[in-house]
Order: C-alpha cells, then sequence, then structure tokens
C-alpha cells in the first residue's frame, strides 16, 4: 500500500481520458489518472503510482532510481504483486 | 558499513557520511525523527545505523498506517462484515493485522467474504461485478492513499454504485506531528519528512514546525543517498542556529504538492474532530471522515458500528516505542510472544513498523554476530 511504483504510460484509453494502460517491469494493467487532471501524462511519459493511481509525473531516470530504491528494499516482489492484482486479476 | 558496496554511488555515500560525522562533530547529541515507516524500513534495510556516527540517534516516527490504527477499528470493521451480504475489501497490509477475534484473514478462514484488493477502484469495482452484494472498502492510509480512496467515492456517486461504501480510516500526519512535539516525555532536534506523503500535500504545511517551534524538517528520498544528504542538510541547519522547511527530494515533490488529489480529498472528506491513534492516544482534527454529501457511500452512516475500544495489551509498550521513548527491543515482549510471525503490537505487523524492522535486520544481525563470537 505503501508502495510507490514507477510505470511507463503506454496507452491512454480512447473511451476514458482518465484510464492509462502502464507497463511496469513487462507487466501491462491499467491505472487511474484522475488525479493528474492538472498535468496529464501522455504516452511515454513516467508516472508513480500509488494503490492504482498515478501521483506524480517522474523523469525516466527517477522512474528507475526508484525501481533501484525497491530492489535495495527487497520489495521488487511485493510490487510486481501489487501490480498484477489491479484490475482484480488475482482476485477472480 | 555492510551493505555500501550494494549502494549505487558508493564512493559519494562514503563522502556523504564523512561530511555527516565533520557536521556532527562529537559536542553534542542529535535526535532526529523520521516520520515516515517507508524511511524506518529503509534505515534498517540499508543499516544506515552502522554508517552514522553514535552522537546521531534516529527515532521511528509515527508514519506507518496499519501501526497506529486502534485495534478497536478493526473490530468495528470486522463486526460490519457479519452482515451476510457483505463483502469486507481491504489492502493484503491490513489482512494480518489482529483484532480482538483474530486477523481478517482468519476470519475469512471462518467463512468470511473477505478479499485483497490492491486499488480502491477495484473494490468499486467487486461492487459493480456483486450487485446482490454490499462492498465495504476498509480505508486506511496518510494522504498518500486518501486521494485514491476519496476519487473512487466520486466516481461511486457520479455513476450511481450504491452497494459500495467506505470504512474510512485515513488519517493525515501534521496532526501526529504536532502531537508529537506537545509530548512531555519527548525531546527531538529534527525531523526527516515523509517522501510520499509530501507529493501531495507539498511542503507548506510543515512550516508551522520550523517558524513555531524552531525545528528544522527536510523532506527525504528513500534512497540511502538520500536519507544521508537530508541529514546533512538537517545538520547544516542545527549547527548555524536555523529552522527551515528544505525539499531533498525535489524530483519528485512539488514545494505545492499535488492540487488535484487535494481538490478530491476536500470535495469527499471532512476532518473528524478527534480520532484515536494507537499509541498516541486521541489526537484532535488528525483524521479524515465522510462529508454530508457522500453519507451514502459512508460504512459508518449506512451500518451499525459498535464502537469498540481496545487497550493494547499491558505489557505490550507500542506506545512508547511509537513515540520513540523506547526502542523496539526495549519492550518486554520483543522477540518473545510478539514477533513477526505472531504479532502482538501493530508495529511488529507492518515491514514499515519499527518493531518488524528492528527485527528483520538488527536482531538478526546481533543473532549472527553473538553466534560468531561462540565459533
Amino acid at each position: 500500500m505503501c508502495l510507490a511504483i514507477p510505470g511507463k504510460i503506454v496507452e491512454i484509453s480512447p473511451d476514458n481520458r482518465d484510464s492509462a494502460l502502464v507497463e511496469v517491469v513487462g507487466v501491462r494493467r491499467k491505472i487511474d489518472l484522475g488525479l493528474l487532471q492538472d498535468d496529464k501524462p501522455v504516452p511515454g511519459d513516467w508516472v508513480l503510482v500509488h494503490v492504482g493511481f498515478a501521483m506524480s509525473k517522474i523523469s525516466e531516470q527517477d522512474a528507475a532510481d526508484q525501481m533501484n530504491t525497491l530492489r535495495m528494499l527487497g520489495e521488487i516482489e511485493g510490487a510486481m504483486q501489487e501490480v498484477q492484482g489491479y484490475g482484480l486479476e488475482e482476485v477472480n | 558499513m555492510r551493505f555500501v558496496d550494494e549502494f549505487r554511488e558508493p564512493e559519494l555515500i562514503s563522502k556523504t557520511a564523512e561530511e555527516i560525522r565533520r557536521l556532527a562533530g562529537t559536542d553534542r547529541h542529535y535526535r532526529l525523527m523520521e516520520v515516515c515507516g517507508g524511511h524506518t524500513h529503509a534505515i534498517y534495510r540499508f543499516g544506515l545505523k552502522d554508517i552514522l556516527p553514535e552522537n546521531i540517534e534516529l527515532i521511528h516516527g509515527p508514519g506507518c498506517p496499519v501501526c497506529v490504527l486502534p485495534m478497536g477499528r478493526i473490530d468495528d470493521g470486522l463486526a460490519i462484515a457479519q452482515h451476510p451480504d457483505v463483502i469486507f475489501a481491504a489492502f493484503g497490509d491490513m489482512m494480518r493485522v489482529p483484532g480482538t477475534q483474530g486477523s481478517p484473514l482468519k476470519h475469512k478462514a471462518r467463512g468470511m467474504d473477505i478479499r485483497i484488493v490492491y486499488s480502491p477502484s477495484d473494490a468499486l469495482k467487486l461492487a459493480r461485478l456483486n450487485p446482490e452484494k454490499h462492498v465495504m472498502f476498509f480505508a486506511i492510509g496518510f494522504e498518500t492513499t486518501a486521494p485514491s480512496t476519496a476519487l473512487t467515492m466520486m466516481r461511486a456517486k457520479a455513476e450511481g454504485i450504491c452497494n459500495f461504501s467506505v470504512f474510512c480510516n485515513h488519517v493525515t500526519i501534521i496532526p501526529a506531528i504536532r502531537a508529537i512535539l506537545d509530548s512531555p516525555d519527548m525531546r527531538l532536534d529534527a525531523f526527516i519528512g515523509p517522501g510520499h506523503v509530501s507529493t501531495v500535500i507539498g511542503c507548506r504545511p510543515y512550516e508551522w514546525i520550523a517558524h513555531n517551534e524552531r525545528k528544522p524538517i527536510v523532506v527525504s528520498g528513500f534512497e540511502p543517498l538520500d536519507m544521508l544528504q537530508s541529514i546533512v542538510m538537517i545538520l547544516h541547519q542545527l549547527r548555524k542556529g536555523e529552522a527551515r522547511v528544505e525539499n531533498q527530494y525535489k524530483r519528485v515533490v512539488p514545494w505545492e504538492g499535488n492540487r488535484a488529489a487535494l481538490r478530491a480529498m476536500a470535495e469527499v472528506f471532512e476532518l473528524r474532530p478527534y480520532f484515536e491513534w494507537r499509541g498516541l492516544g486521541f489526537i484532535s482534527q488528525s483524521a479524515l471522515g465522510v462529508n454530508d454529501k457522500y453519507a451514502g457511500w459512508d460504512a459508518e452512516q449506512r451500518f451499525e458500528v459498535p464502537g469498540v475500544r481496545v487497550t493494547d495489551p499491558k505489557a505490550a509498550q507500542c506506545g512508547e516505542v511509537l513515540k520513540g521513548v523506547l526502542k523496539p527491543h526495549q519492550c518486554k515482549l520483543f522477540g518473545r510472544e510478539c514477533t513477526p510471525e505472531h504479532p502482538i503490537g501493530a508495529l511488529m505487523v507492518s515491514s514499515e513498523g519499527s518493531c518488524a524492522a528492528y527485527h528483520n535486520y538488527e536482531h538478526r544481525k546481533a543473532a549472527m554476530v553473538s553466534l560468531s563470537s561462540v565459533a
């Protein structure tokens, strides 16, 4: 829950501008962009994701640094589990 | 310095550590509080204490939302989940947190419909998928997760989804810092400010700490170098007798925060007059409740809530540890009755809780040292 997971925006949903496909280390899931209304990301941008919502735009370098921090903290597995769980993929 | 070799830029880390040593000198003791549980975890994981000079003491703050939630709130949430039509949805972090009758996971094993979700929007999705049921999302977290809960409730209202509600346990960090500063047994020199909370609230809300309390606060990133640089910035201020808010984590934290996230919170939530924090007691205006506009999506207004209050086991000293008066291993239950496998206090449940962090890294290290001295 407290993990900030870096993801790359792959695609904005054509029918819902607040929904985007992000990629986190090869895993693609939908996340919510509604909390970045003032500074909407576009495909190719990097964002920090908390509980399925993009919370801030970051640079590619910062995304790599954050991934490295998660690795050093032993939290990569937890982060991947969280991302894979978005959209209830593991619930139902 | 066991982990230094794993770090990026080990030379820069050694240089920064040297700078800290020079600034800290030997003439006084420094007590710095890291507010955020993520920082606590990082400090233990990276072995930062081994890098810092002895006269710099890090006190672990209240910034682990699972740890500060009183047991009675878990009992209240589980009481609502007793209704046969209710699905109880919560983040995985909550699942092992003990209530009086056991954790949500134990209740699940007894047949209650309890689901792990990784996002509040997935709790709303569960409600869409199960129109004959009521989905109650057990919301928890500081300002990092509160905006997501708020936006999800706005979506539920806009779509007219009525079989969804939120049992709101969101808390705000500033009143907790104030309570700690007001506590008579607490002496602190400065704060390492939370990183991700600050992406939402920005740096401005900390200004009273510098202006009124005359304590430096530096908002910090989570890498070892980030935290060491933040300590350098704090020491510079303390040596000069200054007290300012500084932002070491500029690459992620804007000074003004995230206005869209703050707007979502303002739309849905209002400050509760008071809220109980585990270990810190009741703190006024320290938590978010659901406002009247969203009453239909507020579990506390839709269901009867018993309002359970549970005192922590007498022997457990979570409160003293949470305030930094005791170190985790100084609690009578630490590592004996209370372990990460069988937690009694909440500080032992989350990996961001100071007891679990201490147990996982320091305790193990101490055990290895004593083994090697025997050999």
